[in-house]
């Protein structure tokens, strides 16, 4: 099922009308309202089309993000809609466009600054902390920062270890940042339009493989005005045998596993952290006084990890209500190797996962732990 | 009591000199224009470089003087304070460097942008800034421009156009062009002006900035401070070039006489002008690309000197 997964999400949308191939009417559903279907890409495109509608002073800044289309077609017709000065392609200098944006927010503009990866990122890193994060707090107040720094973070597929990097624990980390992560196109939608109007700094990890990815839309998701809170993660879904909090692209993988442990008798609660930063450290920590236990899934690296401060969060919090240590699941810690099947173990996996949910509720027989 | 009466008289007569001449006095505070012409000459590259014959007035040059002053000054009680442990961390001066903020002020408005890098004092006190809050931000106090979070590297004063006072080397400089895409976005008739050290002209990012304000004609000037050390190297050992003005390549550049305040004012009116000057110029040259950009390098070396007069 897995193996299905990847092949559909990895081939991208170019050939027809993305909005065409997006929205697919599910008329099987007998009692949704609109029964919608959206991919994550054209979720994004429609936000920041929306966005930059709705605000002259929002603009996109980025390799490819014009002519191209967008690297992976997440600008895709906007260069057309909007003009050359609102959706601008720079030459391949991150530490230069990403200053660039930072001092248009400084005079008071809304960039959208698109890596095309968060591996580039770490060229324009001072400008996101130093630049962008601190100066807020720096100045008092005086100098605000309304920007947004997109694009697809973590593993791809086959890219090898310059390009797999996840960057969530490290922006999670510092102070003046927004973090968001969304994993479905309600997400997408939500949490981007969130972003552009925020009035500060935010850093917008998405998945090159949930790209292609279709999820339900509701009309309300739909609408223009439609924005999701920063700082709250969501439900996905309910249990009560073990708390399992994952972000992005391994929010499906959780699900999955949480279906494979209901077969099991184990009812998983499967947490949607949505925002790395701020945390919601309550959702989480109610999530656990329910359930007793805990597993934290993430595909970065586990030391300093993400699962590393929810971990840290709960003990500090709800320490007397832990029945079972916390089960920390996270990639492996190595570069991220080439040959598919390596890559496949340096990433956690559905198997993974429900492992670890099952030493959660000492339903295991192996001691040895395992990635 | 006669001798009293008589250094009375004479007293008085002294005071009522004194009265005459300082009418006189205040006659130099005129706004009837003068002509002064700069020190040195300008250099130019890939540009032909403005007259010497700088027009200003005797109030102005009396503005000059105390503005100046002032600067040093404050520069000089910082130093004590530094060493005095009343202020923390690091304490960048720009003492002998004060004619560049000066006569930049001089030829621009507060609705141009300047951003620079940790030297910041003078150019925030030039933007608006006045001495309580720059004292009170260097000894930590709430009533410092920063209220005291960020320190003699942070000073910003948004409504003066000035945009910090930033700690990492060359940062700025990506940052003003940033500014002055914001200024062409929003269809200002503004331009910023981002200033950085000879130490600050090898950084990367820096070129990164110039070929896109450069592609994307964005009205950024660069005012390079050249005071010829980059933190405690010299200039000699760490630049291969030193002509910094020449930096810019396809970039024209202006050399300007940073210890000249008049000289400053002419070079930053020239740069201004430059967007206006586009269509005369492009009909005088062929468009092989000479001077198809609006921006510019100033450079203005600094002469480090120990004196404590300030030079005219």
């Amino acid at each position: 099922m897995l193996g299905v997964l990847r092949r559909k999400v990895a081939c991208k949308a170019n050939a027809a009308s993305a909005l065409e191939q997006g929205i697919r009417v599910v008329a099987s559903r007998a009692f949704s309202s609109s029964g919608k279907e959206m991919t994550v890409r054209d979720a994004l495109n429609s936000a920041l089309d929306e966005e930059m509608s709705a605000d002259p002073k929002v603009f996109i800044m980025g390799e490819e993000v014009g002519e191209y289309q967008g690297a992976y077609k997440i600008s895709k017709g906007l260069l057309d809609k909007y003009g050359p000065e609102r959706v601008v392609d720079t030459p391949i200098t991150e530490a230069g466009f990403a200053g660039i944006g930072v001092g248009a927010a400084y005079y008071g503009l809304r960039p959208v600054i698109e890596f095309m990866t968060f591996n580039f990122s770490m060229q324009a890193i001072d400008h996101i902390i130093n630049s962008a994060a601190k100066s807020n707090y720096m100045s008092a107040g005086q100098i605000s920062v309304p920007i947004v720094f997109r694009g697809p973070n973590g593993a791809a597929a086959g890219v090898g270890a310059q390009h797999s990097q996840c960057y969530a624990a490290w922006y999670g980390s510092c102070p003046g940042l927004k973090v968001l992560a969304p994993y479905s196109s309600e997400d997408a939608r939500g949490l981007l339009k969130a972003a552009i109007r925020d009035p500060d700094p935010v850093v917008f990890l998405e998945n090159e493989l949930l790209y292609g990815e279709s999820f339900p839309v509701s009309a309300e998701v739909l609408d223009s005005s439609f924005c999701l809170p920063i700082g709250k993660a969501k439900i996905e879904r309910e249990g009560k045998d073990v708390t399992i909090t994952a972000f992005s692209k391994m929010v499906g993988y959780a699900l999955q596993a949480a279906e494979i442990l209901a077969k099991d008798g184990i009812s998983a609660e499967v947490i949607n952290l949505r925002s790395i930063r701020p945390l919601d450290r309550s959702t989480i920590n109610a999530s656990v006084r329910k359930t007793n236990r805990l597993v934290t899934v993430e595909e970065g690296f586990p030391q300093h990890g993400v699962g590393a401060e929810i971990c840290a969060s709960v003990l500090e919090d709800s320490f007397e209500y832990l029945d079972a240590a916390v089960e920390r699941i996270a990639g492996a810690d190595v570069p991220m190797p080439y040959a598919a099947n390596l890559e496949r173990m340096a990433v956690p996996q559905v198997d993974d996962i429900v492992r670890a949910a099952k030493r959660a509720c000492y339903r295991s027989s192996s001691l040895a732990a395992t990635a | 009591m006669a001798q009293l009466t008589q250094r009375a008289a004479t007293f008085q007569r002294t005071l009522s000199a004194a009265a005459v001449s300082s009418t006189r006095c205040l006659s130099t505070a005129s706004t009837s224009p003068i002509t002064v012409e700069t020190s040195l000459p300008f250099t130019g590259h890939k540009i032909d470089p403005p007259s010497r014959s700088v027009e200003t007035t005797p109030q102005e040059l009396l503005s000059f003087f105390r503005d100046m002053a002032l600067m040093r000054r404050m520069e000089i009680a910082a130093d004590s304070l530094y060493k005095a442990k009343l202020i923390r961390g690091f304490c960048h001066l720009y003492d002998g460097q004060e004619a560049v903020a000066v006569g930049m002020e001089a030829a621009i408005t507060r609705k141009d942008c300047i951003i620079t890098a940790y030297r910041d004092h003078c150019i925030f006190l030039g933007r608006g800034g006045t001495l309580l809050e720059s004292f009170s931000e260097l000894m930590g106090r709430k009533d410092g421009c920063s209220k005291g979070k960020g320190g003699s590297m942070h000073f910003y004063k948004k409504e003066g156009g000035f945009y910090g006072g930033h700690g990492i080397v060359g940062a700025q400089v990506p940052l003003g062009c940033g500014l002055a895409f914001a200024q062409k976005y929003s269809k200002d008739e503004n331009v910023t002006f981002a200033m950085y050290g000879d130490g600050a002209a090898n950084q990367g990012q820096l070129f990164e900035a110039l070929n896109m304000a450069a592609l994307w004609d964005l009205p950024a000037i660069l005012v390079c401070e050249n005071n010829h050390y980059g933190m405690g190297t010299a200039e000699w050992r760490a630049a291969k070039s030193p002509a910094y003005y020449k930096r810019g390549d396809y970039v024209p550049g202006l050399k300007v006489d940073g210890m000249d305040a008049l000289a400053v004012k002419q070079a930053c009116k020239f740069a201004k002008s430059m967007p206006s000057r586009m269509d005369q110029l492009f009909s005088k040259w062929t468009p092989t690309g000479i001077m198809d950009t609006l921006c510019l390098i100033l450079e203005a070396p600094i002469v480090r000197v120990m004196r404590l007069v300030v030079s005219d």
